[in-house]
């Protein structure tokens, strides 16, 4: 038997195999990734390793004696150039055999075409030697001009607001976070960034990074010049599924899986950021770029390739650090028809809640953990509630968890 | 440093040395130990890093600060009074000898 060969090196691919494992899986399991590391944690890379590095051995997510104990093989730096379906991964160095193959190879950040992208300091951020570059040039930097105001570009503008630098955020949507939350949210955020000093511009319609000698000095953003060491482009991510399309795995440029993260190939699985999948939350086919997501899709998928069907089927969830907001995020709120909020805007702690037609379809949290962890049961249950129960501050919304 | 030892329900248990300052999440996941999935890294967002705290240990740790009690109501076996988030229990030496039981499940 050749076993199981995992394409990537991340939440999704460690979990994947740890759920195969946990399910009886006793074949070999070879996970290939193009990094010079093992899984290791993503989400602080725009935030505190930054502000103090993390040795890599704390990031990872798992130390090297758990892979050898359960008998996972990590080929490091090694790239897959493509798949053969028949069960041969081409690498550059020797072909890998598979009897069941997953794809779990994430996303990439989106490249913008400006004119000077290509110029030094113009840098994007998903991976530890990413943040290893931002953070050699941290000393010789004063100005940082973002491009993009969703999760990373809005983390790396707190993060670097902390470390004292003049900070610009140029957005193209009229609001921050546009894609993830509703309005009320994102004009609390934008208050939040602007009252720490970040030069934040919505509808910015043209940008052009300007140099000197290759290396970037500036941006022109609708006319207006704001001088830059450092050009951060977060405008998204684009999946890696390029190893699919050969294939004809490839969906709307996603793998597309079904809801145990198989694709149209039996023998193939793809879990996390490079797929798309049909969402219980949805109830249309959905990309999540998210812990979560890669997480819970890689155990369902890891259960199936063990033989034992336990479907994804969990509510999404996000979260985000920015300054000293914990933001948390509990269900999809597309769709809503009420908006209620409970607890203090002006303190900093209160929660969103979203319904439609009665029942409660996502939380959006600021500072309050309780509400988002009691948020996950209430919204996986899709409970009906009362906007006025949710409103009232006396009223405890564990009642809702004990009567579900 | 500090041994901390985890217990699993099915009566098996686990030692390792943990360095001061490290946590005792750190300790389960960069030693290879299961059932801690500690998910989110140790940034109280995920609540999946559940432990039981030996009740002869639990007065000599500091009590939880109110995010971690926050996130302990979420936990996804059941909270006793004894439940800590492994993230926020940063070791030193006097935590040498430390017992925790790892739950059975934490998603």
């Amino acid at each position: 038997m050749s076993g199981l060969a995992i394409i990537g090196g991340s939440y999704a691919a460690l979990n994947l195999a740890i759920s195969a494992r946990q399910h009886g899986y006793a074949e070999p399991i070879r996970m290939i990734t193009d990094e010079a590391m093992a899984p290791y944690h993503r989400p602080p890379l725009s935030k505190g390793h930054l502000l103090a590095p993390c040795p890599p051995d704390a990031l990872a997510l798992r130390g090297e004696a758990f892979y050898a104990e359960h008998g996972i093989e990590v080929l490091l730096e090694t790239k897959v150039l493509a798949i053969d379906p028949a069960g041969k991964l081409k690498t550059a160095r020797r072909a890998i055999a598979f009897d069941s193959l997953a794809i779990t190879t994430g996303a990439r950040a989106r490249l913008l075409n400006l004119p000077g992208c290509e110029l030094d300091g113009v840098v994007t951020l998903r991976s530890w030697a990413d943040a290893e570059a931002i953070r050699q040039r941290l000393p010789d930097i004063e100005n940082v001009v973002i491009i993009g105001a969703g999760f990373i570009g809005l983390e790396l503008a707190a993060s670097f607001r902390k470390l004292g630098k003049t900070v610009t955020v140029l957005e193209a949507l009229p609001r921050v976070l546009a894609r993830a939350v509703p309005q009320r949210l994102s004009t609390f955020i934008e208050a939040e960034h602007r009252l720490r000093g970040v030069d934040l511009r919505c509808n910015v319609r043209s940008v052009t990074i300007e140099g000197l000698n290759r290396r970037a000095t500036g941006v022109v953003a609708d006319g207006a010049r704001c001088p830059a060491d450092m050009i951060v482009l977060a405008v998204g991510a684009t999946a890696n599924s390029e190893l699919g399309a050969p294939l004809g795995l490839v969906t709307q440029g996603a793998i597309a899986v079904d809801n145990v993260g198989r694709t149209a190939l039996h023998h193939i699985f793809a879990a996390g950021d490079c797929t798309i999948h049909p969402n219980a939350f949805s109830g249309t086919p959905l990309r999540l770029e998210s812990v979560q997501n890669a997480t819970d899709q890689a155990r369902a998928a890891g259960a199936a390739i063990a033989g034992v069907h336990a479907p994804y089927a969990s509510v999404p969830w996000f979260w985000s650090d920015q300054y000293d907001l914990k933001l948390q995020m509990v269900g999809l709120s597309h769709g809503a028809d009420h908006e209620i909020v409970r607890g203090s805007v002006e303190d900093r702690k209160f929660s969103v809640f979203y319904l439609k037609s009665g029942r409660l379809l996502a939380i959006d949290s600021v500072n309050s953990p309780a509400d988002h962890m009691l948020g996950r049961r209430l919204v996986s249950q899709r409970i009906g509630v009362a906007p006025e129960l949710i409103q009232d501050p006396q009223f405890d919304l564990r009642t809702l968890a004990k009567a579900a | 440093m500090a041994r901390i030892c985890y217990k699993y329900s099915d009566g098996t248990s686990r030692e390792v040395d943990v360095p001061a300052g490290r946590s005792v999440m750190l300790g389960a996941t960069t030693n290879g130990l299961p059932g801690i999935d500690a998910d989110c890294g140790g940034t109280l967002s995920c609540a999946t890093c559940h432990v039981y705290v030996d009740p002869a240990w639990l007065e000599r740790l500091p009590p939880p600060e109110s995010s971690e009690a926050d996130l302990l109501f979420g936990v996804a076996a059941e909270q006793r009074p004894t439940s800590r988030l492994s993230c926020q229990i940063v070791v030193d030496d006097t935590l040498d000898g430390l017992i925790v039981e790892v739950p059975e499940r934490q998603f």
